[in-house]
Order: structure tokens, then C-alpha cells, then sequence
């Protein structure tokens, strides 16, 4: 429940930065599906959680060290916004110089993401089509193969 | 809750409304936010919505499990394809300026067609989830 709502805080978040596909994706996958999804996951596992067999000394010593390394790395970042940003300087202005004429797509997001970046989007689909077939292979075909299954039927 | 009088009526009246959102965000997606991703998750929620009403067994009934593991494949083929085709065009692989006769129309069609692979992958691959986890403690 907690990570729906922050899902849809950093929706929130994403459309002050002007930043609305991206807002409308954490939106639509965030808050609702993975919620949904979530909660089917709650009410499939059992109540109890297995009593811990080791102790949570090392990992969390290996949660702090990592997150300190995360934010000594944020400490070189450039200043938020700053157009002098490398990011800014690479592809990103003939990107918006010319995304409009070569597509004929206002949308410049939609733009990079199909055409220029067609490749990486392909690989997400592929991805996304794994986890599928995954999922489909784990859990899916074993509820056909029994299909009178009695109510006391313990996984 | 497939008892519950008014959360029946209520997704009666939803889900067309999200379905025709989602064919929204899906083909309005060169011209505002959205695109496939979110057009194909948009799309899900409203089968997710009826198999959480009406029970899963019912969703099953109106899209089956053969359909939507086809669709999963279908969406990939298709965006794929579209880059074949712009082989067999002469171009490079995803290149969409030979689809059409001119380059930006070309473009355009090319963006929309994977969009379309990528909205279907994505709604197939998200009800195939939903199904999956929802339909084993029944």
C-alpha cells in the first residue's frame, strides 16, 4: 500500500519536473498495476514470515556501505538543472533541433523513444515479453494441468 | 465481492471508459504523453478491474489464456517485423523512412505500428500476471 502511494508521489513529483510521459508511466505501472499485483502476491503467501537463521548484522553493514557509496557518487553530480549538464551537451539538442521535421511526431519523447532509440525499445519489449514467458512457464501452466483441485490442496 | 451490488455496476460503467482511455493514450501518444507502455497497462487495468469484480474465472471467459499468450508473442513480432520490413525496404533495421513513400510519413507510420507492438506485448504480458497470481488461491 505504502509503495502505491509513494508510486504516486513520484508521479506527482515527475509532472513538476515537466517530465509527464515518464509521470504517466510510474502513474499507470507504479500505483496501479504493481499494487494490484502486489496484493494478489499478499494474499497468495502464507501469514507467517520463517523465523530469520542467521543474523542481520552483515547485511546490514552491506545496505549502509552501499548506500554510502550511493551518495558519495551524488556528490560530483552537476547542479540540478544546469544546462552545462553532460547530458545536455551529447545528442540532446539535435534531438530537439530536428526530432519534429525528420518524424513528423510533436511528441519528441515518443519520437526518441520509437525511432531514434528504436533499438533500446525493442529491447524493452523483449524484456517485458521474458518476464511474461517466465511468469507463464512458473506459474501458469501447472493450474491447467490439474484442474479438479480440491480446496485443501496445500502448496 | 462478487456479491457487492454497486461495485458491479460501478465497473460496468469503468471499464469501458478505461479500455477507450487506453486506445486514447495508445494512438494520441505521437501528440501528447503516453504511448504503448502506459496504453498497454491502462488497457490491463480494465480487465484487471473486471476479473477483481467479477471474478477471474469470468475475465478468462472473455479474453482466454490462448489468446493472451499469443498476444504476448504478437506485439514482439510485430514491432520486429516492422524492422524486417524496413530491411526489405532497403533501409537499416528499425529504419522507418522506407515504410512509407515519403521519410516523415514513414516515420510516422513506423512509430506507430511499434507503438501498437509495444502497447500489445505489454497488456498481454501484465494480464498473463495478473492471471497467474490471482486465479491459484480460488
Amino acid at each position: 500500500m505504502l509503495a502505491g502511494v509513494f508510486s504516486l508521489l513520484m508521479a506527482g513529483l515527475f509532472v513538476t519536473l515537466d517530465a509527464v510521459d515518464v509521470a504517466f508511466t510510474e502513474a499507470a505501472v507504479g500505483a496501479g498495476i504493481t499494487t494490484v499485483l502486489l496484493l494478489a502476491t499478499l494474499a497468495r503467501v502464507g501469514q507467517r514470515e520463517k523465523i530469520p537463521l542467521h543474523t542481520p548484522l552483515l547485511p546490514l553493514v552491506v545496505v549502509i556501505a552501499t548506500g554510502a557509496a550511493l551518495i558519495y557518487g551524488t556528490v560530483d553530480m552537476p547542479v540540478y538543472g544546469d544546462p552545462q549538464a553532460p547530458v545536455h551537451q551529447h545528442v540532446a539538442p539535435l534531438y530537439i533541433a530536428e526530432a519534429r521535421a525528420k518524424t513528423g511526431v510533436p511528441n519528441i519523447v515518443t519520437a526518441v523513444l520509437a525511432s531514434y532509440r528504436g533499438y533500446d525499445t525493442l529491447g524493452e519489449v523483449a524484456v517485458v515479453f521474458t518476464a511474461g514467458v517466465g511468469v507463464l512457464l512458473l506459474l501458469g501452466s501447472r493450474s491447467r494441468k490439474r484442474p479438479p483441485r480440491s480446496q485443501d490442496d496445500a502448496r | 465481492m462478487p456479491d457487492d451490488l454497486i461495485l458491479r455496476v460501478v465497473a460496468k460503467l469503468v471499464i469501458p471508459f478505461v479500455l477507450l482511455f487506453a486506445l486514447y493514450v495508445q494512438f494520441h501518444g505521437d501528440y501528447g504523453p503516453g504511448g504503448g507502455f502506459q496504453a498497454g497497462v491502462i488497457f490491463a487495468a480494465g480487465f484487471i478491474i473486471h476479473g477483481l469484480v467479477f471474478g477471474v474465472a469470468k475475465t478468462r471467459r472473455v479474453i482466454p489464456d490462448g489468446i493472451v499468450s499469443g498476444l504476448v508473442a504478437a506485439g514482439l513480432l510485430l514491432y520486429a517485423g516492422v524492422g524486417v520490413v524496413g530491411l526489405l525496404g532497403g533501409g537499416n533495421y528499425l529504419d522507418y523512412s522506407v515504410l512509407a513513400s515519403d521519410p516523415v510519413a514513414g516515420q510516422h507510420l513506423g512509430i506507430l505500428l511499434i507503438e501498437l507492438g509495444v502497447g500489445i506485448t505489454v497488456f498481454a504480458v501484465m494480464v498473463t500476471i495478473f492471471f497467474a497470481f490471482a486465479d491459484r488461491d480460488r
